[in-house]
């Protein structure tokens, strides 16, 4: 069992004031890189837009770390804050 | 499947609670660059460092970016350099440029402390661990990142009673010697008693000779993080209490798991061990001292004190024991002054007194750590201190330090700065009776009757 080694499911969260197109400009990003989406969820926490998707990178175009940088800049285009993060960080607290 | 409120509670550790992992430590075995030509020795102990460890701090951010956990710290600990220098070194000058060396080499690589600046001497001093001793006012004034540790007894071996007499006149010289900002020095010198080999946090990092050629040490911390959960404990009893930050403390361990696998396995580096301790920053919410208020107390210091910590500090172990296939290092909570504002506030309103920090430490991590004292506290007055916190980790069989800073030409109810991570500390009144004549006895304190289990 090699715990260690990183699986290729990333989690992006959005988090922000809710608008219209906020899905759709981070879906068109993951799609024109390659990016599938496995799950997407969204709720209201204390009053903001909660956006979380799971995907896998395996077979995109672009490095980890890109898409982290893309992210960031694209949520800062439409004004919410987008982050990826490798999976394990959640299931790894959550799970046991 | 993950679920959005679990994703959502990570990330607000991270971002509003100040989760993080504290450090990682890379021990550095110089044990093979042992010679008795000093260049050569400088020459291998820059190249072994370097080459281990010059993507140490590249891989720290990677990981930080794609896990979006801060990694605030990467650090370098290496064998205790009296044991390497031994047979380089004929004068404390030498140790001095082996000091340099370090910081020269600590620079390069990118670390902000490499610990190891260090001598074992809980049964008695050879010449060259005397020497290093008498390096370090010079060598911890004209290095930055250098950290130095000093072992003066052990619950095996007794206290060495010789090298506490003379760490009190060295801590008073290392004052003198960076007085200009505020006897910083000693910011970087830790006295122990029992030291743990695998002790990731500074200053008192040193890679033991028990280790193998490197490793990778994990220190996780996240004391916003057990505050905050505290909020959901208010009025509840001990139960209650004890397994809301056991659950904190599990959750915190298991990013810094998760961190030192990845370190390890992009490092090409063996895992060692988590520390698993709270140690606070100066920045507000992130203070041991706040926890202990929340568990009941109106300010850190007062009666139920000790009890607090004592509780706190066995939850986060059992909380975060099973979060870690090894657990070492010091592991418990940390109470610095200097990098904790409600510990600040506690002794600038004469709540916290060095006596009650002292009966602290009987129950947490380390010992009396980050604490301004008058510039003119005598040196036998420093060794009595050192004794005393020796004495209690010799006896309770526990880690036990002191980092106590003598500020030159100020006073109590002043403040020291030290800047960044280190903070500020108002200086504290110490006992003005002498212990003139315990300190000039010399010879060691025997081992404890306790200490013949064989």
């Amino acid at each position: 069992m090699n715990q260690a080694i990183p699986s290729h499911k990333a989690v992006i969260t959005v988090v922000g004031k809710d608008t219209v197109g906020i899905i759709a400009r981070v879906c068109t990003y993951l799609s024109e890189h390659k990016v599938n989406v496995l799950d997407i969820s969204q709720t209201i926490i204390e009053g903001f837009f909660n956006m979380m998707m799971i995907v896998d990178i395996e077979g995109s175009t672009q490095e980890f770390d890109e898409i982290t940088d893309d992210l960031d800049t694209l949520g800062q285009e439409i004004g919410v804050r987008i982050r990826c993060q490798r999976e394990e960080i959640f299931t790894r607290m959550h799970r046991i | 499947m993950l679920n959005i409120m679990e994703v959502h509670e990570t990330n607000q550790m991270i971002e509003q609670e100040k989760l993080d992992v504290r450090t990682i430590t890379m021990g550095i075995s110089l044990l093979d660059c042992a010679t008795d030509d000093l260049d050569a020795l400088c020459e291998r102990i820059y190249g072994k460092i370097y080459n281990h460890a010059k993507d140490l701090v590249a891989t720290g951010k990677q990981i930080e970016r794609e896990f979006g956990i801060p990694i605030v710290n990467k650090r370098i600990s290496i064998t205790p350099i009296s044991l390497v220098a031994a047979s380089a070194c004929k004068k404390p000058e030498d140790f001095v440029q082996i000091a340099h060396t370090l910081d020269d080499v600590a620079h390069r690589v990118g670390v902000n402390f490499l610990g190891g600046f260090s001598a074992l001497v809980s049964k008695s001093m050879t010449p060259a661990e005397r020497m290093l001793i008498e390096s370090l006012p010079q060598a911890l004034a004209e290095t930055e990142r250098v950290c130095a540790s000093v072992n003066v007894g052990s619950t095996k071996t007794g206290i060495d009673m010789n090298a506490v007499a003379l760490m009190g006149r060295i801590v008073r010289q290392v004052s003198e010697a960076t007085a200009d900002t505020d006897s910083s020095g000693n910011s970087k010198l830790v006295i122990f008693c029992n030291a743990p080999d695998d002790n990731p946090f500074m200053a008192g990092a040193f890679h033991g000779v028990t280790e193998g050629d490197a490793v990778i040490n994990v220190g996780v911390s996240g004391p916003g993080v057990v505050s905050k959960a505290l909020d959901s404990a208010r009025g509840k009893d001990f139960e209650f209490l004890c397994e809301t930050i056991k659950r904190t403390a599990f959750k915190i361990t298991r990013v810094g798991q998760l961190v030192a696998q990845e370190a390890s396995r992009r490092l090409n580096v063996p895992f060692g061990i988590i520390d698993l301790s709270l140690a606070p920053t100066p920045a507000v919410g992130d203070s041991v001292g706040e926890i202990l208020e929340k568990i009941g107390l109106e300010q850190v210091g007062g009666p139920g004190t000790t009890a607090a910590l004592a509780m706190l500090n066995d939850q986060v172990k059992k909380g975060g024991i099973m979060a870690s296939s090894y657990v070492g290092g010091l592991s418990g909570a940390f109470i610095p002054v200097s990098e904790d504002k409600n510990m600040i506030d506690a002794a600038q309103s004469g709540c916290l007194t060095i006596e009650k920090l002292e009966a602290m430490t009987c129950v947490c991590s380390v010992g009396l750590d980050m604490i301004a004292i008058p510039g003119e506290t005598t040196p036998a007055t420093i060794s009595g201190i050192i004794a005393d916190e020796a004495a209690i980790g010799m006896i309770n069989q526990k880690t036990t330090a002191v980092r106590v800073i003598p500020v030159i030409g100020k006073g109590v109810g002043e403040m020291a700065e030290f800047g960044g991570l280190l903070g500020r500390a108002p200086i504290m009144p110490v006992n003005q009776h002498s212990c003139e004549e315990f300190v000039a006895r010399g010879g060691r304190i025997p081992a404890p009757i306790h200490s013949f289990k064989n």
